[in-house]
């Protein structure tokens, strides 16, 4: 796939296939992802852009069975985080992810955030306080969650728990965060103020987001991938991908013809 | 670009449909306009003239019309891809035949004046001529976008080039005609009007080839040599 005057490269699918048992879920796929810019996935269900995202932080390696070839190599240092001998949790440090509907945890909302640095062993409240408010400012939620910090995450809105989760996944200071639809359980201001918020992560750690809304890939993300039947179908510039798609079937897909 | 009628939702397809068969409609208008200018003034027919000014409204109010349409499908079903260069490509067009639609207006607003004058010897020939160029490149070009023929737009594009030449030449007869004799430059004055709105008439209808390639192929083509046109016209897209 030819990437369109790509920026630095933060990571990188190579020849990726993924087994779920014996079905072929993704078939060798190639895709370069750009360092601190949004990369959208987009296709119909079931094309495997979910099962794509789960790999970069090893999801799948919770239920037997499934397998992977190939590689997915993060940058700058190379590593294939595919690799049996690299730690999971490892690559979930540095590999953070966000879901369709917000799931914090029965806790605080203090101990949400903390909790990814507590399982790293940060014990110091000096150094967890820091940490947590830095979090939350760079999800936009400190403002109206300071005051009440202790309280059951349960009590937020849909809204500021999508956004304390994407506090969650920062407070580990991740380079890449995954994003699976992550507005699709979220009404429409909501929705924009979770965009607003990717877009302004992108100054600070790459994005890669799984959608089904179109016109949202094509608000946030600089780069698209259009994936069809477990393979990446087209690649580039975001908005090459809205006005101009190279492959038919890109086009009959973004403008809602048959397939 | 895939065939307009193929979406998952029907309802779309008639909406694009319709702004399409529109745009033709507006087209097919424009043309008559220009057929009745140029003829109200080799004929020196005033009435004719009269009626062509008035009608100018209706191609006005097309314009109006089509335009809300491709607002509402743009903040209705945000197009992308070919639907979207299509919406785009309408919005155009409409705008440049509307300008067609003025240019005539002005022919006809000297079919007027010239209508009480001396008639020239020969019958104002080169207007005639220079009036059904462009009227055809106009036919042409509506007819390469009804088709979405690249091919057929680069023609019409390489007919301004003779256009502007078939222009030049009437620029130099009539310039020649008022060194001649003086007392026909209030005369010859409007004939020049009116061929530079001729002239004009054929910028627009290039114009329109220009968005029928973008439309087609998805390239800017505007400001660039016919040569380079011709070119990016011809080119390819990845799967064709």
């Amino acid at each position: 796939m030819p990437a369109t005057n790509m920026s630095t490269l933060k990571a990188e699918a190579k020849g990726l296939n993924f087994y779920y048992g014996a079905y072929h879920a993704l078939k060798g796929i190639d895709l370069p992802v750009a360092e601190k810019e949004i990369t959208a996935l987009i296709g119909p269900s079931g094309c495997g852009k979910s099962t794509f995202l789960r790999c970069f932080n090893r999801m799948h390696d919770l239920y037997p069975g499934n397998r992977y070839e190939g590689e997915i190599n993060l940058h700058p240092d190379g590593v294939n985080i595919l690799n049996p001998k690299i730690d999971p949790i490892e690559v979930r440090m540095r590999i953070g992810m966000v879901f369709q509907k917000p799931n914090p945890f029965p806790k605080s909302i203090y101990e949400n955030v903390a909790y990814g640095l507590r399982v790293r062993g940060t014990t110091k409240r000096r150094v967890l306080d820091e940490k947590v408010e830095q979090a939350l400012r760079g999800s936009a939620l400190w403002n109206e969650v300071k005051d009440r910090l202790n309280s059951l995450a349960f009590n937020l809105s849909g809204g500021q728990q999508q956004r304390l989760c994407i506090a969650r996944a920062l407070a580990t200071d991740p380079e890449i965060i995954l994003f699976d639809e992550p507005t699709s359980a979220l009404d429409p201001i909501a929705t924009a103020s979770i965009e607003e918020l990717i877009a302004e992560l992108k100054e600070q750690v790459t994005i890669l987001i799984v959608t089904h809304n179109m016109q949202q890939a094509a608000r946030v993300s600089r780069y698209t991938a259009f994936m069809h039947l477990g393979e990446v179908v087209e690649f580039g510039d975001t908005g090459t991908i809205f006005t101009n798609p190279a492959k038919k079937q890109t086009e009959d897909y973004i403008t809602g013809r048959y397939g | 670009m895939e065939p307009l009628d193929t979406h998952i939702s029907r309802q779309y397809n008639v909406e694009l449909e319709n702004i399409r068969s529109l745009v033709l409609q507006m087209g097919g208008l424009v043309e008559q306009q220009i057929d009745q200018a140029i003829t109200a003034l080799v004929q020196g027919n005033q009435a004719l003239a009269e009626t062509t000014i008035v009608a100018d409204y209706k191609v006005n109010n097309m314009e109006v019309t089509i335009d809300e349409e491709c607002t509402q499908i743009l903040a209705r079903r945000q197009p992308a891809a070919g639907d979207l260069r299509l919406v785009l490509a309408v919005i155009k067009t409409i705008t440049d035949l509307e300008r067609i639609g003025d240019e005539a207006e002005k022919i006809a607003r000297m079919a007027v004046q010239l209508a009480g004058e001396e008639r020239p010897k020969n019958n104002y020939r080169e207007i005639q001529s220079l009036g059904n160029h462009a009227r055809w490149m106009v036919h042409d070009a509506l007819d390469a976008y009804a088709r979405m023929d690249t091919e057929a737009a680069v023609r019409v594009a390489r007919e301004d080039r003779k256009l502007d030449h078939e222009y030049d030449g009437v620029m130099r007869q009539m310039v020649t005609f008022m060194m001649e004799d003086p007392r026909t430059i209030s005369r010859v004055l409007n004939i020049i009007w009116a061929a530079r709105a001729i002239e004009r008439i054929g910028d627009h209808a290039r114009n329109i080839c220009e968005y029928v390639i973008y439309l087609v192929k998805g390239k800017d083509v505007r400001h660039i040599s016919l040569e380079q046109m011709e070119k990016e016209a011809r080119e390819a897209r990845e799967g064709e």
